[in-house]
């Protein structure tokens, strides 16, 4: 997997206040990133610009491969079974073999709950299967250990150390301390406006 | 991915799915069919003159009925943010919701509108003309019905105002679609027509660029 991720000089603006500037960052395949800092200084916002979804109000961003973003929204349909609800987004990613993802996160039994009924950590696990199942170089994760338990944090440090391994990109904004292959952290607070 | 973008969103609106108003607003333009004559008296004659202005009054307000679950839930949920990651643009997203949403309430009024000109006693010359003028007429409301929802759909309280937004916008459809019932040319019609067409070519980039912009807000 070659994968590239360059973002230079961001600033971003919310409203009227200036939550951030300056930030340059630079990732190569197999590179991991815990972006750290306080609530509303700007981590959500900094992973949208990164994903491309939000305009900085200065800088670019430059990436080379997919991107796969989990983030607090769920974006299946909550009265369907989760299987059919991971479907549609199989369909359109193409992608085969979904039973890795259902085993590696431990949904398999879940398949024909509709989602509404789904626990606050069985639904971050969801997500995160719908970034599996896309199989892409890039990702993009905003808190993705909230509401996972233990075993499923560790299973999920795991996975991102794999998906570093192979070649891929992991940018992962959190306030929990999230172990990591190579431990490289932003502070976001260093780049307060 | 347009194919499998539409059978999601006619999964979803379509009667008897899961985020759409389902036959509601079938049920309302029957309803307003059969109130009317209780409201006006039995005059045969009045009704069947007014019959088929009450009959695009009542599609009018019926389609504005799905317009609340039409985009919000998957502004909400992030489905146009995870499908823009893919490369599907808001366009196409808005393109296949356009045609899902048509599909889910025009055919069902058109299928109601004989028995609803049956109630108000209208002959078969009125309810041909009301017939294609809804025919084509209905694309051009479904297409204001999903700009406007989409407009709205970052708005606290957005539903209420895109009913009152609709309105406006879906008058000139209702001028030419309801003004060939008293015109025997087909003139009413055949703009009731460019309308829609124009309309359901706007619609996709208006609704997308107002996706972009709920995004950024």
């Amino acid at each position: 997997m070659q994968a590239r991720l360059a973002a230079k000089d961001l600033a971003c603006r919310r409203g009227d206040r200036l939550l951030f500037r300056g930030l340059s960052l630079e990732c190569d395949s197999g590179a991991a990133v815990h972006v750290t800092g306080a609530n509303g200084i700007g981590k959500s916002s900094l992973i949208r610009i990164l994903a491309g979804l939000l305009r900085p109000f200065f800088g670019a961003v430059e990436t080379i491969g997919d991107i796969g973003l989990v983030d607090e929204r769920l974006a299946l349909d909550e009265a369907l079974p989760l299987g059919t609800a991971l479907a549609f987004w199989e369909r359109l990613d193409g992608c085969r073999d979904t039973g890795r993802a259902m085993e590696l996160l431990d949904l398999a039994d879940l398949l024909d709950v509709p989602v509404h009924f789904l626990s606050t950590g069985q639904r971050k696990r969801a997500a995160l299967a719908r970034l599996l199942n896309r199989n892409c170089p890039i990702w993009l994760l905003d808190e993705p250990l909230n509401g996972l338990d233990t075993q499923a944090q560790k299973a999920f440090e795991a996975l991102i150390a794999q998906h570093c391994e192979s070649g891929g990109i992991a940018i992962v904004a959190s306030h929990q301390p999230i172990a990591l292959p190579s431990p490289r952290t932003i502070a976001l607070a260093e780049f307060a406006a | 991915m347009i194919g499998t973008l539409l059978r999601r969103d006619l999964g979803l609106l379509m009667p008897g799915g899961r985020g759409g108003a389902g036959v509601l607003p079938l049920l309302f333009f029957l309803a307003v069919a059969m109130l009317y004559p209780f409201a006006v008296g039995p005059d045969a004659q009045l009704l069947a003159r007014t019959g088929g202005g009450v009959i695009w009054v009542a599609a009018l307000l019926a389609a504005i009925l799905p317009l609340e679950k039409l985009v919000t839930a998957d502004l909400d949920a992030g489905v146009f943010d995870q499908l823009h990651l893919r490369g599907a643009s808001e366009e196409l997203a808005m393109a296949s919701r356009l045609l899902a949403h048509w599909l889910a309430f025009a055919p069902l009024l058109l299928l109601a509108t004989p028995p609803a000109a049956a109630l108000l006693g209208l002959g078969g010359e009125t309810l041909r003309t009301v017939l294609l003028g809804l025919l084509a007429g209905t694309p051009g409301l479904a297409a204001v019905g999903l700009i406007v929802a989409a407009l709205t759909a970052s708005l606290r309280g957005g539903a209420a105002l895109a009913g009152l937004m609709v309105i406006p916008l879906a008058v000139p459809i209702l001028i030419f679609g309801a003004g060939a019932l008293s015109r025997p040319e087909s003139s009413g019609l055949l703009l009731t027509a460019a309308i829609s067409l124009g309309l359901c070519a706007i619609a996709p980039f208006a609704a997308g660029a107002a996706i972009r912009s709920a995004r950024e807000g």
